[in-house]
């Protein structure tokens, strides 16, 4: 039983920081471009992407 | 590039760079952004601009945000280039002021994630009670209760604040809503389980009521969600339709400028064919406007000096000048002000469907916990075991599904509007709009398309035609407009000359050309006045008379007719002259029609059909409109409406599709039958679960497994509605 002494405060604050975790990335704007951020990972900053000969 | 229209003159997108310093800034709503492909080439195109200093775009919002150090005619070239890119940008000034509903938003998110940590780490602990039933012994159980207690008392004070605020609030106007039980429920589950825990008895409801709370959370916040994600989208489309004023700075230069930036007294330039920005008086110049917006009529008015002119009038005439006023003060607007006023308050009195579910509920529900105390005392039971009982009904019929009902169900269906470009204002503009049983039309701008076509094309000869057509292209007059949209691209006139609040003239192919009205002309009036006209004169031959319309649009007889399948009765309500109006309504087959009205003649007709039984639902555009908009049973405004018209309108169609609004009506239809259903399965959950209480049966686990089964129960058929 005095497994619980240590393992109820540890699922306690895991839970806590999960929670803190969350209230900083709403805070942060981090959900506010979902969608770009799926996107963004996509885009390859090596290389030239707008090539001016192919623009019409 | 699109072509420019009456409707929308051309942006000049410098007028909408903001400058804090050195530093400039561009918002911009884009098109047709939907990849990554498309992020890199939007943003590197613009990157490559001088002086740029940054650029994002949002892509769930469509958005672009530019910073740049350089003139402000760098506008125009950031504007061009998405253009070349293909993805067409508008400017818009984004709201500086935070909205109090996403406030309120970010406010239940944070309670939301709060009661869900609070409920899940409780329900660790209850399990382990649970699962040690007869193993567990008192003590150790009695720990567990008070470290449950310690997590979810302070979650409950946070996250349940929102629903003893609105409890309270109904109690002191002397009403009950469902929060009043819910809030009830919370407290005595938290009061009686720290009375329990402190006797030593073992049965506590701290998850319950942190469940609870979740639960109801989670139906709160898509109802915020819902009206804030609503209300911004309304208000991005009035910061897209952000008209131009062209302003006299004190130096006699003229500069664009946002119309929102004019304060009363600022002296103000209207070119031909564009748009009146502001409502003033005019101080210089005089000519013909267009006031369909306003008045619903189609005829041309006359203005001069001193005139009022109201804003959302089109410039007919030469440049206009005029002294901006406030809004105010002018006995036009503030008389409709006043009338959409007292419309919107005879709708507050619409009762939604979920407190017209809380006044039959909550009475029987506190009868019910009151034969439940009464009866266990009279057969004999303790008082401690009569009032545990008496708790046990309030909290296990306490409206968690309830609750949930209407708000699952009208985000789902919003949601799906939304897709379809209607915007839905309010969750009750959903549950009256199913009810309409009549549909009022508004014509101008509504059913037409609210601007002049050439109707008698077919008759004229082909080199006439093409010679009006040369000189048109060359103007921006509404009229000219018209004609050259009908004529298509070619060759333009020379010696042009553009003869302000008289006509056009110049040399096409050789010959001398003159397109005009008949006074300009000096040609005799006609006697026709239900048409506009214009008069073409070639060299010495007889005048050629071109005939322009505000036409229906291309959609207006499958709506009405699709509303009529839908057993909607159709009226045509209108402030334009006779004529036109009885062509509209044949041409539409609607029997009813009215002519000439004032915005309080449209009211009268309202209430009158509303005295009479009947459910109006009213679709409007103009100015004149807005007073009917409010006091109709739900109303409908087209997204190119005058602001106060949107603003009046529970549903806003987008892009101006009337065959929305069947689907429209049809969505609201097929929720309510889903509120209605979910109503029920709420109604059979609590008769399984309150006998269960009445008679004493009810334990902690059959209290937490009932709640979450209703509610999971209620969500999932809500969402039956996104394949319907």
């Amino acid at each position: 039983m005095t497994a619980l002494l240590w393992l109820i405060p540890a699922a306690l604050g895991l839970g806590a920081l999960g929670l803190i975790a969350f209230f900083w990335s709403t805070k942060e704007g981090q959900y506010d471009d979902l969608e770009g951020a799926a996107e963004r990972i996509l885009i390859d900053d090596d290389g030239p992407i707008v090539d001016d000969e192919d623009e019409g | 590039m699109a072509p420019l229209d009456a409707a929308s003159p051309s942006l000049d997108p410098a007028a909408f760079v903001r400058a804090t310093g050195a530093e400039k800034r561009l918002d911009l709503a884009v098109q047709n952004a939907r990849c990554a492909a498309c992020i890199a080439r939007i943003e590197d195109g613009v990157r490559k601009l001088p002086t740029i200093k940054s650029v994002r775009l949002n892509l769930s919002t469509g958005r672009l945000a530019v910073s740049f150090t350089g003139d402000d005619a760098l506008a125009v070239s950031i504007i061009q280039t998405l253009d070349r890119l293909g993805y067409p940008a508008a400017p818009y000034t984004p709201d500086t002021g935070e909205d109090p509903r996403s406030k309120e938003e970010k406010r239940l998110v944070r309670a939301l994630a709060v009661a869900g940590f609070a409920s899940a780490n409780v329900m660790l602990l209850s399990i382990s009670v649970w699962a040690g039933e007869g193993e567990m012994d008192i003590a150790t159980k009695t720990m567990m209760h008070w470290l449950s207690g310690l997590i979810a008392l302070p979650a409950v004070a946070y996250s349940g604040w929102p629903f003893f605020e609105s409890g309270w609030k109904s109690l002191k106007a002397r009403a009950v809503n469902m929060d009043v039980p819910i809030s009830l429920a919370v407290i005595l589950a938290c009061v009686l389980s720290i009375y329990e825990t402190a006797m030593g008895h073992g049965a506590a409801y701290f998850d319950a009521a942190v469940m609870l709370l979740f639960f109801l959370l989670i139906g709160r916040f898509l109802d915020v969600r819902l009206r804030a994600r609503a209300g911004q989208a309304a208000r991005d489309l009035a910061a897209l339709q952000a008209t131009i004023a062209h302003r006299f700075e004190g130096d006699g230069s003229v500069k664009a400028v946002p119309a929102t930036d004019i304060e009363p007294g600022d002296k103000l330039v209207v070119p031909t064919g564009e748009r009146i920005p502001v409502d003033g008086r005019i101080v210089a110049g005089e000519g013909e406007v267009d006031a369909s917006l306003v008045t619903g009529e189609t005829q041309p008015l006359r203005v001069e000096p001193g005139a009022q002119a109201w804003s959302g009038m089109v410039n007919l005439g030469g440049p206009l000048t005029l002294t901006a006023t406030a809004a105010s003060q002018d006995s036009l607007l503030a008389e409709i002000a006043r009338l959409v006023e007292a419309g919107e308050q005879s709708r507050s009195r619409y009762v939604r469907y979920a407190d017209r579910a809380a006044r039959a509920y909550v009475p029987a529900v506190f009868a019910m916990a009151g034969v439940t105390l009464v009866g266990w005392l009279a057969f004999g039971g303790t008082i401690h075991d009569s009032l545990m009982n008496a708790i046990a009904v309030l909290i296990i019929t306490c409206p968690c599904a309830m609750a949930l009902v209407v708000p699952a169900v009208q985000v789902v269906a919003t949601g799906r509007l939304f897709k379809d470009g209607v915007l839905v204002k309010s969750g009750d503009a959903l549950e009256r709009l199913a009810t309409a049983d009549t549909v009022i039309f508004d014509k101008t701008g509504t059913l037409t398309e609210g601007r002049a076509r050439l109707i008698n094309a077919d008759t004229l000869s082909p080199d006439a035609l093409e010679a009006a057509a040369q000189l048109s292209r060359l103007s921006r007059h509404p009229l000219s407009r018209a004609v050259a949209d009908t004529a298509g691209d070619g060759p333009v006139a020379a010696d042009f000359q553009d003869v302000a609040g008289g006509g056009l003239m110049g040399r096409v192919d050789g010959r001398r050309v003159k397109f005009g009205s008949a006074r300009w002309l000096n040609l005799p009036d006609t006697e026709d006045d239900a048409a506009q006209e214009a008069w073409l004169v070639i060299d010495d031959a007889d005048p050629i008379r071109f005939v322009f319309a505000d036409t229906l649009r291309s959609d207006a007889t499958t709506a009405v007719t699709e509303l009529a399948d839908l057993g909607l009765e159709a009226e045509l309500l209108s402030g334009d002259r006779e004529a036109p109006v009885a062509a509209a309504a044949h041409a539409l087959g609607i029997p009813h029609w009215q002519s000439e009205l004032k915005p309080q003649d449209k009211i009268a007709r309202i209430d009158a059909l509303k005295d009479e039984g009947a459910s109006p639902l009213m679709v409007g555009d103009g100015v004149n409109d807005a007073p009917a908009l409010a006091a109709a049973h739900v109303s409908v405004s087209m997204g190119s409406a005058a602001e106060i018209s949107r603003s009046a309108a529970d549903l806003v169609i987008q892009g101006d599709k009337l065959t929305a609004l069947a689907r429209a009506i049809d969505v609201a239809r097929k929720a309510k039958g889903r509120v209605m259903e979910n109503f029920a399965l709420a109604n059979i959950y609590n008769l399984i679960a309150v006998p269960l209480a009445v008679f004493g049966l009810v334990t902690p686990l059959v209290a937490a497994i009932c709640m979450s089964a209703s509610s999971i129960v209620v969500m999932l058929n809500a969402l039956r509605l996104t394949r319907a």
